[in-house]
């Protein structure tokens, strides 16, 4: 059996009635394991300005490499409660900020190993369908052999590793459009 | 009893292999940059898209369950202490992928103008009542067969400044996950015979006559509450799977 899909559609500029309840910035609660940090950065438009009425999912493995999903079936331990997933609202000045604990890394293509990543989608009014994309971390020795990251022309890969902005702090920003453009992927 | 056996072969363990899923139909999804949406022309990427193969970080996403939503989350017109304004309505349908299969245990999102076709948000400066009694927004979960239902109120149009005496038809916001991040979609159910359905960019940036139609929902008698409300059927129709596996699992 073969049905189309429904078409996708705008989250319009209304999208926090409707999401805002599962608003996560804590991803990683007490207990998980791992290197604790901090992400903040700006969602900004073609202009320059800043999206106030965006919204920015996360998706990632524990610090083991591990999802929390049937599909993985790594025999690897998950914590109680671990989810992984994190929905953050942009705020007025379309900026955005959670904690997590960097991820362990996870199988890729060809049996080979990705540098630890956390997979990311993005939601605003503008956008017909959500945009997808990564943050990968700084000084990690493995993105020099990450299978996706080579997928990337050279000059526009540092759109996608977070720039270390203090202790366990990271700032990571998404551009829409122009000079540094982030690199968005189509799976 | 007769012809049962004595003791069930324990079920082979799942095989650790991963399967994608395929790539959608063309034209049943919107484009980036679609000017008619005038929104879309400073947001939209003009860098091309970089396309990597699907890894397990893509066909895994999050999962949440009936403990994730409070049971009363369906209904839209009992979260005040008065009734809201407006046509109740009773929306039902299933959550399938285009391989037909159903979407079972997953969470279904909606949010919606009120009755004249107002938000209650503060951005929304439309000359139109606030209904005390209507927040606007629902949730559920699928059951095991992928269905879901929400009570609600009829939405009403409203007027946007995407051009000159623009006005979006009636419509409700759906968001849903399915089983992995490449299954997300955020999608709208608009009402059959809506006028405004010509007229509106967002409805027509869905190339795919099948792919647009769907967003369409069909009113259903069955699910009609008799003297209470009417009923609207709208299935929604995820990203579907590919028919055989990628690669092994380490």
């Amino acid at each position: 059996m073969s049905l189309f899909a429904s078409g996708q559609q705008t989250v319009g500029p209304y999208l926090h009635i409707g999401l805002d309840w599962l608003t996560t910035r804590d991803i990683a609660g007490r207990g998980v394991k791992g290197e604790r940090v901090k992400v903040a950065g700006r969602l900004i438009d073609g202009d320059g300005v800043g999206v106030g009425d965006g919204l920015v999912e996360i998706w990632q493995a524990n610090a083991a490499g591990k999802y929390a999903h049937p599909d993985d079936t790594q025999n690897k331990a998950l914590e109680r409660g671990w989810r992984g997933f994190g929905r953050i609202p942009t705020d007025a000045k379309g900026g955005f900020e959670f904690s997590t604990i960097k991820p362990g890394r996870v199988a890729g293509p060809d049996g080979k190993l990705q540098a630890p990543h956390l997979v990311v989608a993005v939601f605003m009014r503008g956008l017909l369908k959500h945009l997808a994309t990564r943050v990968y971390f700084p000084d990690e020795p493995a993105n020099g052999e990450d299978p996706i990251l080579k997928l990337v022309p050279a000059a526009r890969r540092a759109t996608l590793v977070a720039r270390r902005a203090g202790k366990n702090a990271l700032e990571w920003n998404i551009i829409l459009q122009g000079k540094n453009e982030t690199v968005f992927f189509d799976f | 009893m007769p012809n049962r056996p004595s003791s069930r072969t324990p079920s082979k363990p799942r095989p650790a292999r991963l399967v994608g899923y395929r790539r959608y139909h063309p034209g049943t999804q919107p484009e980036y940059n679609f000017p008619p949406y005038a929104s879309t022309q400073k947001r939209c990427p003009t860098q091309p898209l970089v396309l990597p193969p699907q890894t397990i970080s893509e066909i895994t996403g999050p999962i949440f369950g009936t403990d994730d939503v409070k049971p009363t989350d369906h209904d839209l017109t009992r979260q005040h202490k008065g009734a809201p304004i407006g046509e109740r309505i009773v929306v039902t349908g299933r959550v399938l992928d285009e391989n037909g299969r159903p979407v079972p245990h997953t969470l279904v999102e909606i949010w919606q103008a009120n009755a004249a076709g107002r938000y209650p948000h503060k951005t929304d400066q439309h000359n139109a009542p606030l209904d005390p009694n209507f927040s606007g927004a629902g949730r559920t979960v699928t059951d095991g067969e992928g269905r879901y239902r929400f009570i609600t109120i009829r939405p009403g149009e409203y007027p946007w400044r995407n051009h000159y005496n623009a006005w979006r038809p009636a419509h409700i916001h759906f968001s849903l996950f399915g089983q992995a991040f490449l299954t997300r979609m955020v999608t709208q159910m608009y009402f059959p015979g809506d006028a405004l359905l010509p007229y509106d960019p967002m409805f027509n940036c869905i190339a795919n006559e099948g792919a647009r139609q769907r967003l369409v929902a069909a009113f259903d008698w069955e699910s009609t509450i008799p003297e209470q409300a009417l009923g609207y059927r709208f299935d929604i129709v995820l990203r579907g799977r590919e028919e055989t596996p990628m690669e092994k699992m380490p």
